[in-house]
């Protein structure tokens, strides 16, 4: 690939003094992304109101008021424009952040349509919230997971630490020229976007180093570089262009695993396999999948019933896209049954199920061991995933794994 | 304690503009193109007109931004472009944000010395209905941001001309369009009178320092419209008519006429507002001033085949609207409101 011929960058001055030591703060999930975007030096960030991301504008807001962050913050008039914003800011090479929450997502759908294919690595956070109506402001991933088709890079977070170190990871990756894509950081609204927990702030040379500036290269949108961007290609090109998106979206599992080795070896702290976390799986019979901050109860609950002797683990799934299906159906793979819980719906599709219980299934499909698969909707609009609803969730599994067949979907925690 | 503009420039860190002398007539023009060939819009296409004079107004050190619509399906197809400017296409209601997200990404990286610090301007184009229907609340949005520096141009042929000609907000009282054909009950299927969008941009933003109409029929004007809009500082935006031999049904070679016509019979006043102070421009000017009578808008409605189904009364309608502009709104031809008159203020 060619380099940019001329690029109006200014020399990246050498880097600043030794690193300091790592802060701790008891901040919210949030709070962790507003935190990352100062230490990534984030130029152009947008704004606009709805439950429950807009916090992290609240506290951007506020660092910028404080003189604590150089960004241009705009504050939008409709959630269509913020993205569109950002999308214009980082063709012209600057670093950009923004985010929404459920309905605010989806009426920004067109500019989150064309921004794969135009290979923009904006940065946002969705805030998960269910889609009104009925009016809800409670976490449902129907909304993050709207985009799943479209190039999006898309990953689930369940702590202010993670969120905060995975918003450096995504900049790096999406920021690589063999990516170009979009990330949207998945946090469920209120048990994460609102809740504190104590986070290891990095030092800004530590940042420096794990994080290069953005260089939009050859794709860059300026005067040094006249390029016409986003021609009219119709049946002619758009096939090879959508194949060239394609590929970018199949290298991204590669460029992810680079950057969590680096941040590993800069910032110390140890994700292990990047894509999906284990719990207690290591001699589990059943293992329950699930993504977000249901991870808390499910822990909780797989503790006590550990202590019962029943023998069930969880896997947390971090990336969503670029989907782990290799490695993931090679670890279920392990286990006598799965039960994969849904924080949302998808209506007609395959066994009524939801999203991810779906996407499981395509994974094991090609696999030699495939264990059955339970799904479960659970906690939607807010609703909370209780130790009792866990528990009923793995004794179903286990009565699959015992070979007695169970519905395929199965709804958890409804009112009768 | 009041603050003043400076104090205010320095709290946004608002970037001084870049600075292009009005030219001084046609023949002072500069050679150089940067809309060249490698499009394909329609013979006689006034819009093609509209961005080859924009951007050769702005010169070379320039990022323009142009909305779905004709000036992007016609201009840019894949390996055969015409700008030699860079050219991002943006969604169909995003002029404005477009315009701004450029211009906020300059202005950030050059502030914090990342990109070399030198004036580029941002342009963003729309058609009337990107514009006028669609792109109104993002366009009004970054008119109130006084810190960017961007020129939203509006081209305005009327319709929805690049998807078979569908009525607009911007298409005239009684047009036939492929949504409003006339029928055998219905004569006149589109009864709503045009936006009157320019002073509606003036009006609504009172920090917006430059809004201005123009035709292509009067070239130097509005290449000079173009300079004054991007030297002025902050967000500016101009709306030009664009005859459209397509979707107004006429022969081509009639547009720059047609142009003419529009101004000449009061259709489309050209003014422009700087800093708050509206100043006709031209023959609307003359005509204002009474040195120049209006022309009767049949001349230019049955000049005009989407038209053709007009009765005498239809025409008489329109040129009573029209009539109404001059003699009876506040600013003639430009902001709609009537005087007050004493009889109907309210009793003390």
């Amino acid at each position: 690939m060619a380099e940019a011929i001329i690029t109006p960058h200014v020399e990246e001055p050498k880097k600043k003094a030794p690193a300091q030591g790592d802060e701790t703060s008891l901040i919210t999930g949030s709070e962790a992304i507003a935190v990352a975007c100062q230490l990534a030096d984030v130029d152009v960030i947008t704004a606009y109101p709805i439950r429950p991301y807009d916090t992290v504008m609240q506290y951007v807001a506020k660092l910028v008021a404080n003189g604590e962050m150089d960004c241009e913050y705009i504050v939008a008039e409709g959630e269509h424009s913020q993205f569109e914003i950002v999308k214009h800011a980082s063709a012209c090479g600057a670093r950009v952040f923004t985010g929404s929450s459920g309905v605010g997502w989806m009426y920004a759908m067109e500019c989150l349509t064309v921004t794969p294919s135009l290979r923009i690595p904006m940065i946002a956070m969705v805030g998960n919230r269910a889609l009104d109506d009925p009016g809800a402001f409670g976490v449902e991933h129907n909304d993050a997971l709207a985009v799943r088709d479209l190039g999006w890079q898309l990953v689930w977070v369940d702590s202010a630490q993670e969120a905060l170190d995975t918003a450096l990871i995504a900049y790096r990756v999406a920021e690589d020229r063999r990516i170009f894509l979009p990330c949207a950081i998945s946090c469920d609204g209120a048990f994460l976007t609102h809740s504190q927990g104590i986070v290891k702030i990095p030092s800004r040379a530590k940042v420096d180093a794990f994080l290069p500036r953005y260089d939009r290269k050859d794709l860059l949108l300026h005067p040094d570089n006249p390029i016409t961007v986003a021609p009219q290609a119709n049946e002619d090109w758009l096939m090879e262009i959508r194949r060239g998106t394609a590929a970018a979206m199949e290298r991204s599992a590669g460029v992810i695993r680079e950057a969590y080795a680096d941040f590993e070896r800069i910032f110390g702290r140890k994700y292990g396999n990047p894509f999906f976390e284990e719990y207690m799986t290591d001699d589990a019979d059943v293992v329950l999948v699930g993504m977000g901050t249901l991870s808390n109860p499910v822990r909780v609950a797989i503790r006590q019933m550990r202590e019962e002797g029943k023998k069930v683990g969880f896997v947390r799934l971090r990336w969503f896209r670029p989907f782990p299906a290799e490695e993931l159906a090679k670890s279920l793979g392990r286990f006598k049954a799965v039960g994969v819980i849904d924080r949302d719906f998808s209506l007609g599709s395959p066994y009524h199920s939801g999203v991810v219980a779906t996407e499981v299934r395509t994974a094991l499909y090609q696999s030699e061991n495939r264990p059955q698969v339970v799904g479960f909707i659970c906690g939607l609009g807010g609703r909370e995933v209780t130790l009792p609803d866990v528990r009923k969730m793995s004794e179903i599994v286990s009565q699959a794994a015992s070979g007695k067949p169970q519905p395929a979907t199965q709804w958890i925690g409804l009112r009768e | 304690m009041a603050t003043t503009d400076r104090e205010l420039a320095e709290l946004t860190h608002h970037k001084a503009p870049h600075k292009l002398d009005l030219f001084k007539g046609v023949k002072k023009l500069p050679l150089e193109e940067y809309f060249t060939s490698g499009h394909r819009t329609c013979q006689g296409c006034e819009s093609a007109l509209v961005m080859k004079l924009m951007v050769k107004a702005a010169g070379p050190r320039t990022i323009v931004l142009g909305s779905t619509g004709c000036m992007y399906v016609a201009n840019t197809t894949y390996y055969s472009t015409s700008w030699v400017v860079p050219w991002m296409h943006t969604q169909l209601g995003s002029s404005g944000a477009a315009a701004l997200g450029a211009a906020a990404a300059l202005k950030a990286l050059m502030r914090k010395g990342k990109f070399k610090d030198e004036p580029i301007n941002v342009i963003a184009f729309c058609g009337d209905g990107g514009g006028a229907d669609m792109g109104i609340s993002g366009i009004s949005a970054t008119l109130t941001h006084p810190d960017y520096n961007c020129l939203i141009l509006m081209y305005d042929n009327e319709s929805y001309a690049n998807t078979d000609i569908q009525l607009s907000g911007s298409t005239p009282y009684g047009a036939h369009t492929t949504f409003s054909p006339p029928g055998k009950t219905k004569r006149i299927m589109h009864h709503r009178w045009k936006k009157n969008f320019a002073a509606m941009m003036a009006a609504g933003h009172p920090t917006c320092k430059y809004v201005a109409t123009v035709c292509m029929s009067y070239p130097v004007h509005a290449m000079n419209a173009v300079r004054k809009g991007l030297s002025i500082g902050g967000p500016t935006f101009i709306h030009s008519l664009d005859p459209c031999p397509k979707g107004w049904d006429y022969d081509p070679m009639l547009s720059h006429e047609l142009g003419e016509l529009a101004v000449l019979t009061g259709t489309w006043p050209l003014y422009e507002v700087e800093n708050g102070v509206v100043k006709l421009i031209g023959k609307t000017r003359d005509i204002a001033d009474g040195r120049v009578k209006r022309l009767p808008v049949r001349d230019y409605l049955l000049k005009q085949g989407r038209f053709a189904h007009f009765t005498d009364d239809d025409i008489d309608y329109f040129q009573s609207k029209v009539d109404e502009m001059w003699n009876k709104w506040v600013v003639p031809g430009v902001i709609p409101f009537q005087k007050h008159l004493d009889e109907d203020r309210p009793p003390a």
